[in-house]
């Protein structure tokens, strides 16, 4: 029985005196700065304003984006990074708001604002082509003039405005 | 004393202005000349006054008084004389005060020169200038005062005051904190008086507008009376926005120049309405349309310039605690709020007499493209609020922080500013009124045919991201137009008046330059352009430990790490300097020593890169760390900007087509010497 301890023992001895070691190496140079920087600059320092990590000098930050080589060690996805960085820090570390309560506003309202643009550039140009009021002769008046008419026309401006 | 006169000054800057406004409206409403010449005198005195206040601050920041409190925070011994003056407008409270001389200054001028010629709208724009001032005088004299002093009481508590507490004596600090690091280059020693002088250049425009509206002259006077105006605040803006850009550059250490910070699209918001606003104006002069369009493009600009000083001053960055900390954040609210909602009241009230006689014809006719050109601007314009007011309001709501992106921006306004660039292409070639798709392709196919050998060409060499091409291209049909009418019309005259080709060009450039000032800020533009395609589709970085001798490798070039040195500086610095050696296909280009810079004084650190840059590309090399014993290992940081000089090359063509723009044509001149 004693002799089992012993090898029970000894054993994880040797397991923790070499186990460590290796995983410190398999870290350190399988992960580059460049994958480490890919991370980190989808990524928001959480006490600096408005800063990237992979350009904040902070001490701070130097230590999580060691924190995200460790990660990318561990074979961990980009995304389970920042997920990880959002639930310890709060989600103003992520460079766009997740996709959840609130936030859709910052996903809806852009495509909203491009076809409210739109719907108003049709109206106005419509509304106006209705009520056109009559005005003096104008060169450009029915029928559509031909390009060489135009291009004289062009010219003409170009020459009124000199 | 010289503090004591400083504020003295200050105390009669704010009564002076209010004696303007009182005196200007009774003036107006009750029609007696002498109360309208008060206000005048009134009005006036307030640039001379706060001159003599501005003057004693300088003074005291010079003499390194550090027991005021705004010496004290912005200076210190080891600065320059030329930081030392910049240090004004490196606080909150110098660059308020610095803020309201500039109010003053442009008031002062108008009056001088306007007062005869526009004497039933003048008094209206007092009225509006100095409610404007007076508001800002308030924050400086009661919230964020620069004269301050610090003073130890008896429990040896130290504290701020304007007067000496009862048995108190004053404190003197040897030396100051010094002005913030990253402060102290020349991009930001200039780019905040560029940005604030086109921040208030367009108060006169917009308070034209009112007093136009008040009045019931809703013809385009007001707004050809400060045509000029409105061009030298965009000018101003336009120059404090490249300046913060160029600062971010050389200074930041990001290997970029915009990062789309609140703070800076605080600035950009207005510079988007005030473009929009030039472009429709020229409809209203040429055309008698978008009159409205123009009033609440105006009302809008104004409203940004003060909203995007009180988002930088507020605090509201930081945390919407913060704002509720801060003494100047709710006045700041409620004065934006007054003032926009008294100006759309004013622009509802004449809606109707502002109705344009003129119609829109077509949807390819030039008034179309412009009515698009203003909707693009105001949707660039909403996006931009949205990101930088979406965190405010989700931390007010649910409690939750978040951040707004460089991707979000550049996602939702991407599309729309590839659809500016495609507008500035044909616009120069659609014809006024009636037009139609098939006429506007017969004029612009050349052009257009000719542009297409930029995106080919960058397809030859490599770039395979279709986006990137469009975008290529779409610069390049600016430039292709521009240059093809320039030089069609240029042609035209030469055979018209048998004059050799550069008389020609001359010539039109001179008698137009109007027309001509604008197709060059669009060549400008259509530069930058390509700088920022360059950068935003292109740019490749690494990043390595190296020891001394090793190197790193990208896009082509080989950066290695040769010196490595550290020493103090006479000015207080701790300089961490490496020099690396930049190569390609084994020949030396340049040497570059980017370092790191930590200010003793305010225990802050500065990166500064190395930057070997040509036509082609930008090599921006950064110092991120080094071993600290042994000094043998650095991490050097690198990134290749392709195309990043012709943004600032563009900037330069633009500033020089706003100078001709804004130059005076000979019948002015003609007309100002008649009327002296």
């Amino acid at each position: 029985m004693r002799g089992k301890n012993l090898l029970i023992i000894s054993m994880a001895i040797v397991f923790f005196c070499f186990a460590t070691p290796v995983r410190a190496q398999e870290i350190t140079p399988t992960v580059s700065d460049d994958e480490v920087n890919r991370v980190a600059q989808e990524l928001y320092c959480p006490v600096c304003e408005n800063t990237p990590l992979d350009v904040c000098p902070t001490k701070a930050c130097a230590q999580w984006r060691e924190l995200i080589r460790e990660k990318i060690a561990l074979g961990w996805s980009e995304q389970q990074i920042k997920r990880f960085f959002a639930e310890q820090y709060g989600g103003q570390v992520l460079a766009v708001p997740p996709l959840q309560g609130l936030n859709w506003i910052v996903y809806v309202l852009p495509p909203l604002v491009v076809i409210g643009g739109i719907y108003l550039a049709v109206t106005i140009v419509k509304r106006s082509r209705k009520s056109v009021i009559p005005e003096k002769k104008d060169p450009f008046q029915s029928p559509l003039p031909a390009p060489e008419t135009v291009m004289k026309q062009i010219e003409k401006d170009l020459h009124k405005e000199e | 004393m010289i503090a004591n006169i400083g504020f003295g000054l200050l105390v009669i800057t704010i009564v002076t202005s209010l004696i303007a406004v009182i005196t200007a409206i009774y003036g107006v409403t009750s029609k007696t000349r002498a109360m309208l010449e008060t206000s005048r005198l009134a009005a006036l005195s307030a640039f001379p006054l706060l001159s003599m206040s501005i003057a004693a601050l300088i003074t005291l920041l010079l003499s390194g008084k550090f027991e005021y409190v705004y010496v004290y925070q912005t200076t210190s011994l080891s600065m320059p004389v030329y930081l030392k003056i910049a240090a004004l407008w490196g606080g909150q409270q110098g660059s308020l005060l610095f803020w309201c001389w500039l109010l003053s200054g442009f008031t002062f001028i108008v009056l001088i020169r306007k007062w005869k010629q526009d004497h039933d709208l003048l008094p209206w724009v007092i009225v509006v200038t100095n409610i404007t001032l007076f508001f800002f005088m308030v924050l400086v004299l009661f919230f964020e005062n620069p004269f301050l002093k610090y003073y130890i009481m008896y429990n040896g508590e130290v504290i701020t005051s304007l007067f000496q507490p009862f048995h108190a004596i004053t404190a003197h600090p040897t030396d100051g904190s010094g002005l913030n690091p990253l402060l102290r280059h020349y991009g930001m020693v200039v780019h905040p008086p560029m940005l604030y002088l086109g921040f208030v250049g367009f108060i006169i425009p917009f308070a034209y507008a009112i007093a136009a509206l008040i009045e019931g002259r809703t013809d385009d006077r007001w707004l050809k009376a400060t045509r000029r105006w409105s061009l030298t605040a965009w000018l101003f803006l336009s120059l404090g926005l490249v300046l913060g850009s160029r600062w971010a550059y050389d200074v930041l250490g990001w290997g970029g120049y915009w990062s789309w910070d609140p703070v800076e699209i605080s600035a950009f918001m207005p510079w988007l309405t005030g473009t929009a606003y030039l472009h429709s104006m020229v409809m209203q002069d040429k055309r008698g349309l978008f009159k409205h369009w123009n009033v609440a493009l105006i009302i809008l600009t104004f409203c940004l310039v003060i909203f995007g000083t009180f988002l930088t001053r507020s605090g509201l960055f930081s945390s919407v605690h913060a704002f509720s900390e801060s003494q100047i954040g709710p006045a700041f609210f409620i004065f934006i709020a007054v003032m926009f909602v008294v100006s759309l009241g004013l622009l509802l009230f004449r809606w109707s007499r502002l109705s344009s006689g003129y119609q829109i014809k077509s949807f390819f006719s030039r008034e179309s493209a412009f009515l698009y050109n203003n909707l693009l601007f105001l949707a660039i314009f909403a996006i931009c609020l949205l990101g930088v007011i979406f965190p405010i309001l989700s931390e007010l709501f649910t409690g939750q922080q978040v951040t707004v992106g460089p991707q979000f921006y550049e996602s939702a306004a991407g599309p729309l500013f590839a659809l500016l660039l495609l507008l500035m292409g044909i616009v120069p070639l659609t014809a006024w009124s009636t037009s139609s798709a098939r006429n506007l392709g017969k004029t612009v196919w050349k052009p257009a045919l000719i542009s297409l050998i930029f995106p080919i060409a960058a397809v030859i060499l490599g770039a395979r991201n279709w986006i990137a091409v469009i975008a290529i291209w779409l610069a390049a049909l600016v430039i292709c137009v521009t240059l093809y009418d320039y030089i069609r019309s240029i042609g035209l005259r030469a055979a018209n008046h048998h004059e050799p080709w550069w008389k020609a060009f001359l010539t039109l450039t001179t008698r137009n330059r109007r027309r001509y000032g604008g197709y060059i800020i669009h060549l400008g533009v259509a530069l930058m352009g390509l700088g920022i395609i360059g950068i935003e589709f292109f740019q490749t970085q690494t990043q390595a430990m190296l020891k001394l001798g090793e190197s790193l490798d990208l896009s082509g070039y080989t950066i290695t790490y040769r010196d490595f040195q550290i020493a103090d500086t006479p000015d207080g610095r701790n300089v961490a300097r490496v020099e690396i050696s930049i190569a390609r296909n084994n020949q030396e280009l340049k040497v570059v020593y980017p370092r790191i810079d930590y200010y003793y004084d305010s225990e802050q650190a500065v990166t500064i890169p190395g930057l070997r840059t040509t036509l082609a590309d930008d090599l921006y090399v950064i110092l991120v760390d080094w071993e600290p014993v042994t000094s043998e290992a650095a991490t050097i940081k690198a990134f290749r900007n392709p195309l990043m000089n012709w943004f600032w090359i563009g900037s330069i063509v633009a500033v020089f087509g706003t100078l001709l723009a804004l130059w005076p044509s000979r019948e002015r001149k003609l007309n100002t010497k008649e009327a002296a």
